[in-house]
């Protein structure tokens, strides 16, 4: 198993040496930097699916949650908002919000009173409108005064790594809150749940101008290290100013990753994983035995959560710029499901390992298909047929398609991943067995 | 008077319109859901291969030299069905079936789902590109105008002619599934197969045979609807994609593996979408001078930016206070 895994590594090192030697070496300090984030988010859905076995198809909502908190946390402060009634009219509205909140719990509480049933539901309902309703009268007008005298809230001007943090807090939080409403679904239908909070995530901060900025977008969002620019103050060449400030990038990045994958590995092998594993398996028999089912699974979902909110929160601060309408399901979601399933679900490494290698595969077909697509139109022009229209919009597009093919040829030949996950028996050491099972059908675990 | 035709206008005919795709993609999505017990993600692009599928005909067709009043979508549409049944077939065959003989489970045909939407919308981009088509290029899209012969009436009810074909189909497609159900020996396969596929197999059915069946129909109903919606706004490699929240909130509000309750919940969410989203303020316009200030002139239930929330709330409380859909669907 160690063989293997060094032996993919190996692989992977080797495919960025020679995207350093075509595109340079500040590409791939920054594609290294992303592969990197990317390969955080890749840990955080391991973590759900490899570990509990939950559906997350909403990636793309706590990425870009995470995204928003450091904007909220490190941009500087707006002065036209906080001297304005801004503050005043939102402080409303969250007190109203929060009075709605305690009347909905009270309708919920109504069952001691130990009346009817559907005096109770009506409450409930009606407990449910009448929050509704109020909030709206507050946040309305405070939304349409925001937006016309300061445009919107902007940031609290802290250090970035705090709003990595927030990042990871808040999409943790989003976690929660999703667990909380879906995962006593079947899987069928937590997928679609997911989704649907992904989606509305996505709506909400396209549209919340006044806290997000919505599609005019934030920039430049602060790095934690000292960005190019003022790297070439210090009389270094500006091709090397890149190198030098996205390599102290890549540091810190890593830094994060190394002690995430320390973390997860340790845990995993621990009392605490060989729970997780045992309910991802059979739950029937893990609640038997005395296992708390529910708690475990929320406990998975929510620290999957943090691991995005903080990989989506690398990404924006590292992009300089956040853009709402810039998050696909395509890039975000599926592309995440991806790395996973080809690296191995249940196995960190082979999360991470999926991770950087899906991402570089994924940024690197974008100049092989131009170039070949190029390629096929001088063909069809010397054949005497018309060239092809807009090459560079299509051969962008060719790379969904194979991503399509891999997770498919992955779950038909390889339904464990590059590196799968280790399944240890009493009988140490017998590493070899976790690859010797993955030859029968898909028994055992993981599920895919 | 004006007040209630602009809201026949602008809720219940968008509602209608838009419900009925719903209906037509979720009853896709329930069969599936039926007979293979898995959520087919692909099914949204399914419908937007459909409509490409549709948009290629009807440019052969008129490549041919033929014109019609009407747009050559409508002549083009039975052969674009068939077309994407047969791809919905091999789709299976290439990708779902390996898995299923493998005895995978549905879990992971849930994920390969994810693989073919991606091969499709990979594939619609590369052949057409991101940009958005019409099928209006050479006809012009009919507007009925009805006006009523009432006093003071301005507002004439108005729809277009792809929103009726659209409600009409949908009433045909309707009567000719519960037809093939209840009647025919492949619609009695289907059901007993979807009950119980063990027993229905034991009993002598062909359980090969209904999936093929069943995803035609899928891939039929799929590319109907697709090409529906793309008549009514655009065409576009993301048309679908959009709606597929939607769709699956309509099969599992309807109770999955059910096909009239599909029908159902396709209704409910669009009438839902519709109607959360109108501006109910209008009503109020005639008595604009005699209300306080304080009343404002928009009142929608939910801001129009926020429709897709609204498939997703009555999919969560379906799900909290009748997990099974209104009509009692499939379980495991």
């Amino acid at each position: 198993m160690i063989r293997r895994s060094i032996f993919f590594y190996s692989v992977f090192f080797v495919i960025v040496l020679f995207v350093m030697l075509f595109m340079g070496t500040p590409f791939t300090v920054r594609l290294l930097v992303e592969a990197a984030a990317f390969a955080l988010i890749a840990l955080g859905l391991n973590v759900q699916w490899g570990y509990g076995g939950l559906f997350n198809f909403g990636v793309l909502g706590f990425v870009m949650v995470g995204g928003f908190a450091v904007t909220a946390m490190a941009m500087p402060t707006n002065p036209d908002f906080w001297q304005s009634d801004g503050p005043w009219m939102l402080g409303r509205a969250i007190l109203t919000a929060g009075a709605g909140a305690l009347l909905i719990i009270g309708a919920y509480r109504l069952n001691r009173l130990g009346w009817p049933a559907f005096i109770r539901r009506t409450a409930q309902v009606l407990a449910w409108i009448i929050a509704y309703v109020a909030f709206r009268t507050q946040i309305d007008p405070a939304v349409v005064y925001i937006e016309r005298e300061a445009g919107w809230v902007g940031g609290l001007d802290l250090p970035v790594w705090i709003g990595w943090a927030f990042g990871g807090l808040l999409a943790s939080g989003l976690g929660l809150l999703v667990a909380k409403v879906c995962l006593g679904l079947r899987q069928d239908y937590l997928a679609i749940a997911t989704i649907g909070i992904a989606e509305i995530v996505r709506a909400l901060i396209k549209n919340m101008e006044w806290l997000t900025r919505g599609t005019l977008t934030v920039s430049p969002v602060p790095w934690p290290v000292p960005t190019p620019q003022l790297v070439q103050e210090w009389d270094v060449s500006i091709p090397d100013s890149f190198i030098v400030a996205r390599g102290l990038y890549l540091l810190l990045v890593l830094l994060v990753l190394i002690a995430a994958i320390l973390v997860m590995q340790r845990a995993y092998r621990g009392p605490w994983g060989r729970m997780m594993r045992a309910i991802r398996d059979n739950y029937v028999a893990a609640e038997a035995i005395g296992k708390d089912v529910g708690a475990r699974q929320l406990q998975l979902f929510v620290l999957g959560s943090a691991f995005i909110g903080i990989g989506g929160a690398i990404l924006t601060s590292f992009a300089q710029i956040f853009d709402p309408s810039a998050y696909q399901p395509i890039n975000h979601t599926f592309l995440i499901w991806v790395m996973v399933i080809v690296g191995g679900a249940g196995n960190n490494l082979g999360a991470v390992l999926g991770g950087g290698l899906i991402y570089v595969i994924w940024v690197v077909s974008e100049p092989i298909g131009q170039s070949l697509f190029t390629g096929l139109s001088e063909l069809a022009v010397q054949i005497g047929w018309a060239p092809i229209p807009d090459i560079n919009s299509r051969s962008v597009q060719m790379r969904v398609l194979v991503m399509g093919f891999v997770i498919v040829l992955a779950l038909r030949f390889a339904p464990r991943g590059l590196l799968p996950e280790l399944l240890q028996t009493r009988m140490e050491p017998s590493p070899e067995r976790g690859i010797d099972r993955e030859e029968g059908n898909d028994r055992g675990s993981p599920r895919i | 008077m004006n007040e209630a035709i602009f809201f026949f206008n602008n809720a219940i005919v968008s509602g209608l319109v838009i419900g009925s795709v719903y209906a037509l993609g979720a009853i896709g999505v329930s069969l599936i859901f039926g007979i293979l017990r898995f959520a087919h993600f692909a099914h949204g692009d399914m419908m937007t291969m459909g409509a490409f599928a549709t948009f290629i005909v009807s440019l052969l067709i008129s490549g041919l030299g033929l014109s019609t009043s009407v747009p050559i979508a409508y002549f083009a549409l039975p052969i674009a069905v068939a077309l994407t049944a047969a791809a919905a077939l091999s789709f299976d065959k290439m990708f779902y079936a390996p898995l299923r003989n493998r005895g995978a489970k549905p879990v992971t045909l849930l994920v390969a789902s994810i693989g073919v939407t991606m091969i499709i919308q990979g594939l619609i981009r590369l052949f057409f590109g991101t940009g958005s088509h019409t099928f209006y290029e050479e006809t012009s899209k009919t507007i009925f105008q009805i006006r009523l012969p009432i006093e003071g009436v301005r507002r004439a009810i108005t729809f277009t002619e792809p929103q009726v074909v659209i409600v009409v189909l949908t009433i045909l497609v309707v009567v000719a599934l519960r037809l093939f159900l209840t009647r025919s020996r492949f619609g009695k396969a289907m059901r007993a197969a979807s009950d119980n596929s063990d027993l229905a197999e034991a009993s002598g059915i062909n359980i090969k045979q209904v999936v093929r069946i069943t995803w035609m129909i899928a891939g039929g109903l799929a590319c109907l609807a697709g090409t529906m919606l793309a008549l009514d706004v655009t065409l576009k490699p993301d048309l679908a994609f959009n709606i597929v929240l939607p769709i699956f909130a309509a099969a599992i509000v309807g109770g999955l593996g059910h096909p009239y309750g599909a029908i159902i919940g396709g209704y409910l969410i669009g009438f839902a979408e519709s109607l959360a989203v109108f501006n109910w303020g209008i009503f109020l316009r005639p008595y604009r001078d005699q209300l306080p200030d304080w009343v404002p002139a928009n009142i929608s239930i939910v801001p129009t930016e926020y429709k897709l929330t609204v498939a997703f709330v009555i999919l969560i409380v379906a799900l909290l206070v009748r997990p099974t859909g209104i009509l009692r669907g499939s379980t495991t």
